[in-house]
Parts: C-alpha cells; sequence; structure tokens
C-alpha cells in the first residue's frame, strides 16, 4: 500500500523519534519538533511511538491513498476534508481506497502530524527515518515531498486508540505566543549575574531565519562575563545558545550536534512540543523554574499519552 | 596521575547531563574524556539515549522518566574520576592518503608563505605527525583532528569558502580535518583524500571515531584518480 503525494505543501517531512546514538559521530538528531503530537498522532492510529509519520508545516499537503487504512492528524489545528466531506483532527478516521485528504485552512498551530496505521515504512538510514534536511539524510533522499512521491505504507489495521477521551487540553496550542519554561545552565556561569533576569524580562520574537534547526530570538540581549567562545562541545534539544550578538538560538530538531557558543539555559522537556508550535514572528515568554516542577509537568503529560496509548479495557 | 585535572558534573536540562573536563584542547584531557565515554556507554544504563564526547565534555542524553538517575549519576562519578595513563591513542593509525596542492588544495600556497616553507616541506610537516581524533561534530562524520605542527598551523580564513568539496583536507590553526560532505567552510584547504570519511551506504559509514589515530600520506593525482574509481578506503588495503 502506498500514499501518492499530489501537492507536497510547504514543508512536509517524515519524522520518527529521531536518529538517536550517533551524536558522537556528529550525526544530528532531527525527529519531530513537536515530539507530543507525533506521538499521539501514532496513539490514535495504534502504532508505534516510534514509527514514521508526516510533519506537515503552515501549508498542508494533498494526498491519495491507494487502499483503506486508519489514519489521524494531530498537532496544528488545520480544515481537512476527505474526498471534499470534512474529517477531524484529533481522532482516527478510515480513508478508503482512491480518496484524497486535501488540507486546508490552518487556524492554529504550525506543525501537524498525519500518522497511518502502520507507519511509513521508506528504508531507515542509520537506524532512523527522520528526514535530515541539511546533511540530506533519512526520508526520501534526504529532502521535504514533492509532487509524486509515493510512501509505502507497513502492514497495520490499527484504530485501537480512543478518540473520544481526546480533547485538545493534552497540549494547549499556542496562538502565536507561548511561555516556555527552562532550567539554568549547562553554562549560565558563563553570563553576567543578571542574564537570567533579563531572560525573563520580556518576550522574545522568533526571528524570519528560523527553522527545524533552530530559531533566531530576537529580544533583550543577554551579556557574557567571559567572552563568547568556548570550545565546541555538546548542543542538546531545547538549549539557548548565546553568540557574541548577545542575542539567543534556540535549538531545536535539526541542530547539530555540536557548537562554540556559550548556553545559559535549557527548554524542559515537557515544553519542547509547545515551542515546536511556533514559527517566525511569535513569541516567546521564557520562565526560569526548578527541576522539580520539570518532572511534574514532564510526569503529567506522560500519564495522557499513556493513557491514549494503552486505553483501559 | 590526575592528568585531565578536575572534573564538574552539570545538568542541561531535564534530559541531559554533561560531564566537563579541564577547558583546553589538550590529548590528555581528551582522552580521558573519551575514556569516560566509552565506560558510561559500557555501562548500557537504562534510559540512556546517547553518549557523546567532545573536545574535553562528555554529553550523556536520556529519558528522564526510565533513566535510574542515582544509578546514572554514580556512574558518571565513577568513570569521571578515573584517570588515564597517557593521551596517545593504543589504536592502530587510520592511514589516510591525500593528494596535497594544486586544484584539491588551492591553499598550500598560502601555508608554505606563512611557514616560509616550500610547499614540499609543508607537506611533509603536515603527513609526518600522528594526529589524534578529538572529536566530530559541524557536520555527519567531520572529525576534528590536531595537533598541526606549529608551522603550519595557519588560522582559518576570516571569509569562508561557500562551498568545499567532499574530501577536501584543511588546517585551522593546531586542528585539521577533512570535510565529508560538500558545505561551506573556512579552513585552509591544501589537499584531498579520495577516502569518503562518511558513506551511509558502507558496511562501516564512519572511518573515524573520537580517539582514533590517523595518519596522511602522500598520493600523486594519478593514484587520487585510481583509488576513487576502485573505491579502495581501509587503511588495511592503503600502501605504506
Amino acid at each position: 500500500m502506498n500514499v501518492r503525494v499530489i501537492k507536497p505543501g510547504m514543508l512536509t517531512t517524515i519524522q520518527d523519534r529521531g536518529r538517536w546514538g550517533l551524536q558522537a559521530r556528529g550525526v544530528p538528531v532531527a525527529g519531530p519538533m513537536d515530539p507530543v503530537s507525533h506521538r499521539l498522532a501514532n496513539a490514535l492510529v495504534g502504532n508505534d511511538g516510534d514509527a514514521a509519520t508526516l510533519e506537515i508545516t503552515l501549508l498542508g499537503p494533498e494526498l491519495e491513498f491507494e487502499a483503506e487504512r486508519v489514519i489521524a492528524v494531530a498537532g496544528a489545528e488545520f480544515e481537512m476534508t476527505l474526498d471534499n466531506k470534512p474529517v477531524p483532527m484529533h481522532a482516527p478516521f478510515i480513508v478508503s481506497a482512491e480518496s484524497r485528504l486535501r488540507f486546508g485552512a490552518r487556524r492554529r498551530g504550525v506543525r501537524a502530524y498525519l500518522a497511518i496505521a502502520g507507519g511509513i515504512a521508506i528504508a531507515p538510514t542509520l537506524g532512523s527515518r527522520s528526514t535530515h534536511l541539511i546533511s540530506a539524510m533519512g526520508g526520501i533522499d534526504g529532502r521535504a515531498l514533492r509532487a509524486g512521491d509515493l510512501l509505502p505504507i507497513g502492514d497495520g489495521s490499527g484504530g485501537r486508540g480512543s478518540a473520544s477521551a481526546l480533547s485538545e487540553s493534552l497540549m494547549p496550542l499556542p496562538d502565536h505566543h507561548a511561555r516556555i519554561r527552562v532550567l539554568p545552565g549547562p553554562q549560565a556561569d558563563y553570563f553576567t549575574a543578571d542574564a537570567l533576569d533579563r531572560l525573563q524580562s520580556r518576550p522574545y520574537v522568533i526571528g524570519q531565519n528560523s527553522d527545524r534547526m533552530g530559531f533566531r530570538l530576537e529580544g533583550p540581549r543577554l551579556p557574557h562575563s567571559r567572552g563568547a567562545d568556548i570550545i565546541s562541545d555538546a548542543t542538546p534539544l531545547g538549549v539557548l545558545q548565546v553568540p557574541a550578538s548577545g542575542q539567543p538560538i534556540l535549538l531545536m530538531a535539526d541542530r547539530q550536534t555540536s557548537g562554540g557558543y556559550p548556553k545559559i539555559a535549557t527548554v524542559i522537556s515537557a515544553d519542547i512540543s509547545v515551542a515546536g508550535q511556533l514559527g517566525p514572528g511569535d513569541t516567546i515568554a521564557f520562565a526560569v523554574c526548578d527541576p522539580r516542577e520539570a518532572m511534574a509537568a514532564l510526569i503529567a503529560q506522560e500519564r495522557v499519552l499513556m493513557a491514549i496509548e494503552s486505553p483501559a479495557r | 596521575m590526575n592528568n585531565g585535572g578536575a572534573f564538574r558534573i552539570v545538568p542541561a536540562g531535564d534530559s541531559a547531563v554533561i560531564v566537563e573536563f579541564d577547558e583546553r584542547i589538550d590529548p590528555i584531557v581528551n582522552a580521558r574524556t573519551v575514556a569516560c565515554a566509552d565506560a558510561i556507554q559500557a555501562a548500557n544504563i537504562s534510559g540512556v539515549r546517547d553518549v557523546a564526547p567532545s573536545f574535553r565534555s562528555v554529553a550523556v542524553y536520556f529519558d528522564p522518566l526510565r533513566t535510574p538517575y542515582d544509578v546514572l549519576m554514580a556512574a558518571l562519578e565513577e568513570h569521571a574520576a578515573r584517570p588515564v595513563a597517557d593521551g596517545t591513542s593504543d589504536r592502530n593509525p587510520i592511514r589516510i592518503p591525500v593528494c596535497y596542492g594544486g586544484d584539491l588544495g588551492p591553499d598550500l600556497p598560502n601555508v608554505a608563505a606563512f611557514a616560509k616553507l616550500s610547499e614540499a616541506d609543508v607537506i611533509e610537516l603536515h603527513a609526518s605527525t600522528t594526529y589524534r581524533v578529538f572529536m566530530l561534530g559541524f557536520v555527519v562524520g567531520f572529525a576534528y583532528m590536531g595537533i598541526v605542527d606549529d608551522r603550519i598551523a595557519v588560522p582559518r580564513h576570516s571569509t569562508p569558502r561557500v562551498r568545499v568539496p567532499l574530501g577536501t583536507v584543511g588546517i585551522a590553526g593546531v586542528q585539521t580535518g577533512i570535510y565529508p560532505a560538500e558545505t561551506p567552510g573556512g579552513w585552509q584547504l591544501i589537499g584531498r583524500t579520495p577516502v569518503k570519511p562518511f558513506d551511509a551506504s558502507r558496511a562501516e559509514p564512519f572511518l573515524m571515531k573520537a580517539g582514533d589515530s590517523v595518519q596522511f600520506y602522500a598520493i600523486d593525482r594519478a593514484q587520487y584518480d585510481r583509488i576513487e574509481r576502485e573505491g579502495v578506503r581501509t587503511s588495511a588495503t592503503c600502501p605504506p
């Protein structure tokens, strides 16, 4: 069974959980910008959380399905039609053979995830199907989808998730603005004493030159106390690295594995998906929290996801 | 034997910790870093997703909901405190053929002028040193190697080139490296190797890993073309 790409949308890429385990060889992780919605879409069709989905950005694709299958879309709110009839977000539905799914207007958020029961079954590269655009790795020839692409789909009947239990409350979709929590470090001591206060003093605007690699932020300058160059070291997901300009860059899914700028703070895991629903022109208000709050938020998120992945019998 | 000096363990958010050693680019510090990373990897702690050494620190990425944090921290403390004998690698050097100069190494004349040496002397200096692979990063399979002889340690270009071809060998200060893909780059380009540092279709996609030692040897253009054509790649099959 294949899915045919009629129109690719603005930037539609294949993503699974990411290419973990090879950062020591300089291999970027990639993976979904909004991991919660990726996992949710998979859960709704009965897939494993690591199955490959389509990450849809701002403008959705038009797709034709060769055979009947259960699919679901989670994340950014789009209007969608299946053979010109409206279909819901955040609920599994059946597409019949030769049917066409069209994405229409987007109401809120930036990225949606389309999961198909059985998952997208392209051959993995270095253990993952995730597309990393800059190194042209994974997905289809390491690039975004194009019209005419054929996506092979794995076996799977799916449809195990519970649609009715779902509201949009799992992760409140930001409307062009979000409060994002961070933990200080790993190199907060490379900045002046007031830098963390400055970080929280006013919202930052996400610059136009922002993408899956990172968000260039415009707002209060974060002054270094020991210079802006460090010996290159690890760049974790969600870290705020600060070059000499003092304007932070929030590193996202397609970040390189290492970098040579000090890193003042790191977005907590529970808020990564919120950041992934923002785009150029949107704003972020950072709030420093403590590890306890970070873990509590992550556990709360995990409980909801696990309930959807394994509904009570 | 406290080589590599003291260490500290700092969190990076809620799903990564970094073990930092002395803040310098130094074979001994790096040897300790790589040994620590290898030991953490070998400890196989559940929930750990990735262990990545850099010049002087080890990043450990983990799933905070599925990792026994106390076990991880105890392992980090134990392995980070362990000294290493010295900074030399006990691994057999990987021998990499390089066609120096000409259109494959357009900056060789710059480097010779900087060093006030002949191009042949620069090649001799670059090829006679055994380099340590400090870390991989920047792009997939790019190995930061050193230490380059001071006489040819030319700083990088102030304006990077827009396009550096795959396989190009460059110098940036005391570091040397091979571009594993066509990318922009500011290093001084002295030659090119027909051996790919990274090839996803190979049984072993990566030519190098942190802690390896590397020796370059000069080949002429005809040998370059032949190796490129015939795909000779492992050090075992390269002539001495």
